[in-house]
């Protein structure tokens, strides 16, 4: 599918602020697909962020801690060497992996933190599949002095043992999921059940713009820091709006606080998503390029699934793409035409990551390399005097042995 | 007249309380499924509430996820699920409830869902992870069918919405008593009692008591504040201990009387 044009876009506009509805809905997707017992805690949520987000105390504060705390606003960088390495369009990075704890994650759990805290829980609880969102989630709790449970499936505790290490040095309990595939999905099963049983205490503190109404818009609203950041950079460092933004996506928090900014702006939107070893193979985490839309996790969004509605197991060599759904708003902007969303496979992730450390002397997270992967195809075909701004999320430390691992098992 | 409200209609002029009990569709596989099924319903059931077994069931204990997987495994699927209440459907005249999460029955198509359903002798849908804001869609599909969306409420919905979600029941209402997911045990009598009978005040329909009832003791504690009880875990829990080669209908069925007993004990 082609990117749309200009012309096409106008057709939707403006897309910022016209969605989701009151109940949550972004279209046809999202809403709130939860058990009775979830769904009181959901609205006094949604009421309590409204509120707050209304409140200039409150949204000062969160500011506040976003440049003093987690080291916002991050750079806008222009990566010159790898451009003419490539030799087409300028390649401009966002480097999320710059914030404290290392990854975009920290934005929304600064938020979501003060907002427990503002609605007085003492205890926040949280998933996580590459370990960023545990960390960061732990990281507030200290800050905070709350307790926190991080859910982690067992098989992500193994791929990501430096973040586990991190998450028990700031004091959070990881609890190990085994049941299902022992991944992200599995362990966002096992942090519902433990929040529907302790609901009344507890606040949920979701990584992603996945999950029951309010959390992808509140979520959203938390990451467009990034978008927000980099379209004003954009305009002072480069003089001119990025001609293609570029972001992965797993559930796709990164990609929608990049995006939801430009949404109305004449700029083409790529998200990738992690095609594995191939959307044509059965080892992929493609929900949108991949899959069909059904309801898992509270959401009504595209996922990996059978004909029959079992989920799916998603597969990717980045725990933190390894989930068989995407946020409710990225289905939506498919289906509009607004965003394309692309598979970009294992190696194709690496060979970037490569590239990156090599060019630029930074070393990017796996999930951020697939955003890379497809911003470099994307900057090959396009002339020099075009901008493409690429959002690097996350850091690769934590990464380091599992890639070093899967270099040498295929020669790259 | 539907099953269910003929049954409910029964045991109220008999002075007597249901005993609704949850079963996972093919557990441990299709053939037992039945048997354990059709023994159920002779041995004091009121109302079988069959469970598409879900790969993700996110409201479920570690009981009902585990038979979840073991039928999964053994080939169970929504349309097997569908075949086996339409096998029970021949023998039996229980009301038959399935029960699902949202996803199998969405991708299935709720038309096709509605039309197999109503085919297969099923009385009552109830979809854990549907509150009615999302329900549109699926009571569309079971226009003029003879088929009760059921739906549930539970400790922590505000007595506003226990008024909307009673006025727009359909069979019974499930009054889930505990918070938490399905599963034995945590259960405050008193607590429950207390909840019930504000919850029966404003109800039009039958209430029944579910998550956590797992003895004769709870059902016959509970038994006077509902018009009925569903036990699900409980019985799960026996077909997953029994030992190899033994007669898990049999089984079942001693864990039915025990149930029955403290259900009718005055």
């Amino acid at each position: 599918m082609p990117l749309p044009t200009h012309d096409t876009l106008m057709k939707t506009h403006p897309l910022q602020g016209q969605y989701p509805d009151k109940n949550g809905h972004f279209g046809f997707y999202g809403g709130r697909f939860v058990g009775e017992t979830l769904m009181s805690s959901l609205m006094d949520l949604e009421t309590a962020w409204n509120e707050a987000k209304a409140d200039p105390a409150f949204m000062g504060e969160f500011r506040s801690m976003l440049a003093n705390y987690a080291g916002r606003p991050t750079p806008l960088d222009f990566a010159e060497r790898l451009s003419n390495h490539i030799g087409g369009a300028r390649i401009y990075l966002k480097r999320e992996d710059c914030a404290h704890t290392g990854a975009h994650k920290i934005n929304n759990v600064v938020g979501q933190g003060l907002l427990a805290r503002r609605m007085g829980k003492k205890s926040v609880i949280a998933e996580t599949g590459a370990g960023q969102h545990g960390v960061a989630t732990a990281t507030i709790a200290a800050r905070f002095g709350m307790s926190c449970k991080v859910f982690m499936g067992a098989e992500d505790v193994r791929r990501q043992a430096p973040n586990v290490l991190r998450m028990r040095l700031l004091g959070a309990e990881v609890v190990p999921v085994t049941s299902g595939t022992s991944t992200l999905k599995d362990a966002m099963n096992e942090a519902l059940r433990y929040w529907v049983s302790e609901v009344e205490n507890t606040f949920y503190i979701i990584g992603t713009v996945s999950g029951p109404h309010p959390y992808p818009v509140m979520v959203r609203d938390l990451q467009r820091v990034i978008g927000d950041e980099a379209r004003r950079q954009m305009l002072e460092q480069v003089g001119r709006l990025p001609d293609l933004l570029v972001a992965c996506v797993g559930g796709g928090s990164n990609a929608m606080g990049l995006f939801y900014p430009f949404l109305d702006d004449p700029c083409a939107m790529l998200g990738a998503e992690a095609a594995g070893e191939g959307l044509d193979t059965p080892h992929h985490a493609a929900s949108i390029s991949g899959g069909s839309p059904g309801a898992l996790h509270g959401a009504m969004t595209y996922l990996l699934q059978n004909d029959e509605g079992q989920i799916q197991e998603a597969w990717s060599i980045s725990a933190g793409l390894d989930y068989p759904g995407v946020g409710p708003e990225h289905a939506l902007l498919h289906d509009l035409g607004r965003v394309r969303y692309e598979g970009v496979t294992d190696r194709e992730a690496v060979e970037a990551f490569k590239l990156l450390c090599k060019f630029e002397g930074i070393i990017p997270a796996l999930e951020s390399s697939h955003a890379l992967a497809a911003a470099l195809k994307e900057a090959a075909k396009r002339p020099r005097d075009q901008a493409i701004l690429v959002c690097i999320s996350g850091r690769g430390d934590k990464d380091l042995d599992h890639i070093t691992a899967y270099m040498k098992a295929n020669n790259l | 007249m539907n099953r269910i409200d003929q049954t409910f209609q029964t045991l109220a002029a008999a002075n007597r309380k249901a005993l609704v009990a949850y079963l996972t569709a093919g557990d441990p596989d299709f053939d037992t499924s039945l048997q354990i099924l059709r023994t159920a319903c002779d041995s004091g059931v009121d109302v079988i509430e069959l469970g598409v077994p879900f790969s993700d069931p996110t409201c479920d204990g570690p009981v009902i996820q585990v038979a979840s997987d073991r039928a999964l495994k053994a080939g169970m699927s929504l349309s097997k699920s569908i075949r086996l209440a339409a096998e029970l459907r021949k023998t039996v005249s229980t009301p038959i409830v399935l029960f699902s999460y949202y996803n199998p029955l969405f991708k299935y198509g709720l038309e096709r869902v509605a039309k197999e359903v109503q085919e297969a002798g099923v009385d009552g849908l109830l979809v854990v992870d549907l509150p009615p804001e999302e329900a549109g869609p699926l009571t569309a599909a079971l226009a003029g069918k003879e088929i009760h969306l059921i739906r549930l409420a539970a400790p922590t919905t505000k007595p506003d919405r226990i008024r909307m979600l009673a006025d727009g029941a359909g069979g019974f209402l499930y009054l889930i008593t505990r918070l938490g997911v399905t599963g034995t045990g945590g259960l405050d009598y008193a607590d429950v009692a207390k909840h019930a009978a504000a919850v029966k005040a404003v109800c039009p329909h039958p209430v029944c008591l579910g998550f956590g009832i797992s003895t004769g003791a709870d059902a016959r504690a509970l038994a006077p504040v509902a018009d009925g009880l569903v036990v699900g875990s409980a019985l799960v829990r026996v077909i997953a201990q029994a030992p190899a080669g033994s007669d898990i209908p049999a089984l079942v069925a001693v864990k039915i009387r025990e149930l029955r007993e403290g259900l009718d004990a005055r």
